[in-house]
């Protein structure tokens, strides 16, 4: 560990932040209404979509509305995604001849993408023709992000309308999402992407005869356009097998930098958006602050762990960073900080192998996901910052011994049971699977690694699964049938449960009254309830999940030491 | 019913615009603007493709600067790493596997001062690049495999080092495919 790497980390996050104040104000405007900014630019291709797909923009809709909609329209995507798959050999731009995928992998794929985890049960340069990487793939990354922005949205209007049942249109916001949000954003990425060296080509593999005699296959593809919106919408699904550590997905320091930027952009942005609904525009900085202390935290400990390296190696003679599964190009402190980030914000983008990670720099991208609301994914991380608080200010309520508020809005029994149903269903659908993987030979046979480490494995997939965030201690085996399923109903539980009860949450939140800021309320936008929130937070998840980093990580830590 | 009509509609507009356009339009941009970067950074030697810039091709042979182990056997086309653990017996034997390859095929090392990346297999298992210091080492190998001299190797390394950007981000390194394809053109220059 150097100073020179703590300040390449400092720097990195810090344009991330400087980035998204100016979007977070931007995504206010587009999603306010009044006032927006490029108006005459997207209205017209705006009103073609609503003309082609008979939306009313004007029509209003309450909590029942929105989700059903939400539904709806998630259910019809993840169905013409799984078609595509299942008969992709049949399509167009198939220039590798690649075969249907099977139905166990076709269902994991499709819903894997639909929830915005990207958790790949298969290899992309092997699996999948070009077309569905563009109309499956590329096309899920965009909706599902915009799926998880249009949730949040919901949710901040139903905090700032009085006594009504309204909140918004799904479509015109799921529509506003893409074209205004997701798609110019993307656009600008892809092309810096290409700039730097990603390709995005429909040309075919190349069969090439090497310098050093043999021949070596050079896939190719539309790379760039994938990777731009795979960053930006907090998808993490890669191209290739490699994912962002593949030379084609990410060759170089300045693309690492854009696809940190890329990933972490969004959801940073998010909490100054929230803040400007809420009317509580210091709440934005306090959210960053302490959030953002997290992520640089995280980052540190991969990174002194990693720079260590591995003490069994020592003994051979090799002494240095640890550089198994990692590239060079990259250097310790930027990969250190993709893995922090890659997990804070739930991307799951990975370019360096996280199941060779040391144990404590492996534990770094579990925690975070346990915790699940270090920023998290585009929409839907701040859906879950927005259910914490509400847990902490009915926990505050109580100790104070008022009628806890969230930003004026009384909070009651059906809110905080809600929350809490929402917050419970997290360590349910990852301790309850694992438990199961652990005493069944179906989920112990794919397990790669020996001893703490496997159990690491099956506790990491699940964990990643339930947090949407799609990287993988990728030793196990996840492409059997018994992972395909379980895999994918903990996603589409982990997704789900947690937007349905935030939109009911906002119904009823929606109907009260806004009570006045008065000489007896607890305000919520304050460094020192900032600091409340997170212990909550790190309380919450120390009390649920310790026993099981115990188990591993910090397990397999300690037999490291003993035996070097 | 009208939602679900409306949802598969919306389904199909929308993968049009993002699924079909936005990539396509993608690739006229990269093929206009970005020719080389953009068709993969194909590395060509006379008028036939050899490789990619960017993909480290398996440089079997001594008179080759070697690339990074690879856990896919430079695959181009199945890339990934070894997933093993940090305590697993596994990588203790893959490392002094590739240990005892470096040390044959080196021996002026001594297994003090080999660096960590060049006895552990990259993420990829298809990084290009090595340490600018594994690139010097491998120079006496290659000076007596090929007759060239020390110090014109060294010259021809130092003039493809790539330093850490803004002195902060990467470690000095060398991209092995660049190194070994202008090796390939000394030696045709020489008419060897």
């Amino acid at each position: 560990m150097t100073f020179s790497g703590v300040l390449a980390i400092t720097l990195v996050l810090a344009v991330t932040v400087a980035l998204a104040v100016p979007l977070g104000r931007y995504m206010y405007q587009v999603f306010d209404g009044e006032q927006v900014p490029f108006d005459r630019v997207f209205r017209p291709f705006e009103r073609v979509l609503y003309c082609v797909t008979g939306i009313r923009p004007e029509v209003e809709m309450d909590w029942k509305a929105y989700l059903r909609a939400l539904m709806l329209s998630n259910a019809a995507m993840g169905v013409f995604a799984y078609v595509i798959l299942r008969i992709q050999a049949w399509l167009p731009l198939n220039p590798a001849h690649i075969g249907p995928m099977p139905p166990y992998l076709a269902f994991n794929t499709a819903v894997s993408f639909l929830t915005n985890t990207n958790w790949q049960n298969y290899a992309g340069e092997q699996s999948l023709s070009y077309l569905s990487q563009m109309i499956a793939i590329t096309f899920l990354q965009f909706t599902s992000a915009a799926t998880g922005i249009a949730a949040c949205i919901a949710f901040l209007r139903g905090m700032r309308s009085r006594q009504a049942n309204a909140l918004g249109n799904f479509w015109v916001d799921l529509t506003r999402a893409l074209l205004r949000v997701l798609l110019p954003l993307a656009f600008v990425w892809s092309i810096a992407l290409m700039a730097l060296g990603v390709p995005e080509t429909l040309g075919g593999y190349v069969t090439v005869h090497v310098l050093g005699g043999g021949t070596q296959i050079i896939p190719r593809g539309p790379v760039a356009t994938l990777e731009a919106i795979k960053q930006l919408g907090t998808n993490g699904g890669g191209f290739f097998n490699a994912n962002s550590a593949h030379p084609f997905e990410d060759p170089n320091v300045w693309t690492c930098m854009l696809e940190i930027w890329a990933m972490s952009l969004i959801p940073t942005a998010f909490v100054f958006t929230a803040a400007r609904f809420l009317n509580a525009p210091k709440l934005g900085w306090v959210l960053c602050a302490f959030l953002t202390a997290l992520v640089f935290l995280g980052a540190l400990v991969v990174y002194h762990a990693e720079a260590a390296g591995n003490p069994l190696l020592a003994k051979l003679g090799i002494h240095g960073p640890n550089m198994e599964g990692k590239e060079v190009r990259f250097g310790i402190p930027l990969t250190s900080t993709f893995v922090a980030v890659t997990t804070a914000y739930t991307t799951g983008a990975v370019n360096a192998m996280h199941d060779s990670l040391m144990p404590l720099g492996g534990m770094v991208p579990l925690v975070l996901m346990m915790l699940n609301c270090v920023f998290g994914g585009d929409g839907a991380g701040m859906l879950n910052i927005l259910m914490f608080f509400i847990i902490t200010v009915f926990i505050c309520g109580l100790m104070v011994g008022r009628t806890p508020e969230f930003f004026g809005k009384k909070i009651e029994s059906r809110e905080v049971k809600l929350a809490t149903a929402a917050m419970l269903v997290h360590p349910f659908v990852i301790l309850i699977p694992t438990a199961i993987a652990m005493a069944t030979p179906a989920g112990r046979s794919s397990i790669a690694n020996p001893s703490l480490h496997g159990f690491s494995e099956v506790l990491y997939a699940f964990t990643s699964a339930a947090a949407n965030n799609g990287s993988a201690f990728a030793g196990l085996n996840g492409n059997t049938p018994f992972y395909n399923l379980m895999l994918g109903l903990v996603m589409l539980f982990g997704r789900y449960i947690s937007i349905i009860a935030m939109i009911a949450i906002a119904g009823s939140l929606a109907a009260k009254n806004i009570v006045p800021v008065s000489e007896g309320t607890l305000r919520a936008d304050t460094f020192s309830f900032g600091a409340v929130f997170v212990a909550i937070v790190l309380i919450v998840g120390a009390l649920t999940f310790f026993p099981y980093v115990a188990l591993g990580p910090i397990g397999e830590s300690l037999q490291l030491a003993l035996r070097s | 019913m009208i939602n679900l009509l409306r949802a598969i509609r919306f389904t199909f507009a929308s993968a049009f615009v993002l699924g079909l356009l936005y990539p396509l339009f993608g690739c006229l941009i990269g093929w206009l603007l970005f020719p080389f970067s953009s068709q993969g950074s194909l590395m060509k030697a006379g008028r036939e493709i050899v490789g990619s810039y960017l993909i480290a091709a398996p440089y079997k042979g001594p008179e080759w600067f070697a690339p990074r182990p690879s856990a896919v056997n430079y695959n181009g086309d199945g890339s990934g790493g070894s997933n093993d653990a940090p305590t697993s017996p596994a990588l203790l034997q893959e490392v002094q596997a590739n240990m005892r390859d470096v040390l044959k095929a080196n021996p002026s090392l001594s297994a003090q001062n080999i660096s960590p990346s060049m006895v552990e297999s990259s993420a990829s298992g298809l990084d290009p690049d090595i340490e600018f210091q594994d690139a010097l080492d491998q120079i006496p190998r290659i000076a007596k495999a090929t007759g060239m001299s020390e110090a014109w190797l060294r010259h021809l390394v130092e003039s493809h080092v790539i330093e850490p950007r803004l002195g902060l981000y990467g470690v000095p390194m060398v991209n092995v495919n660049e190194l070994n394809h202008a090796l390939a053109q000394a030696r045709k220059g020489n008419g060897s």
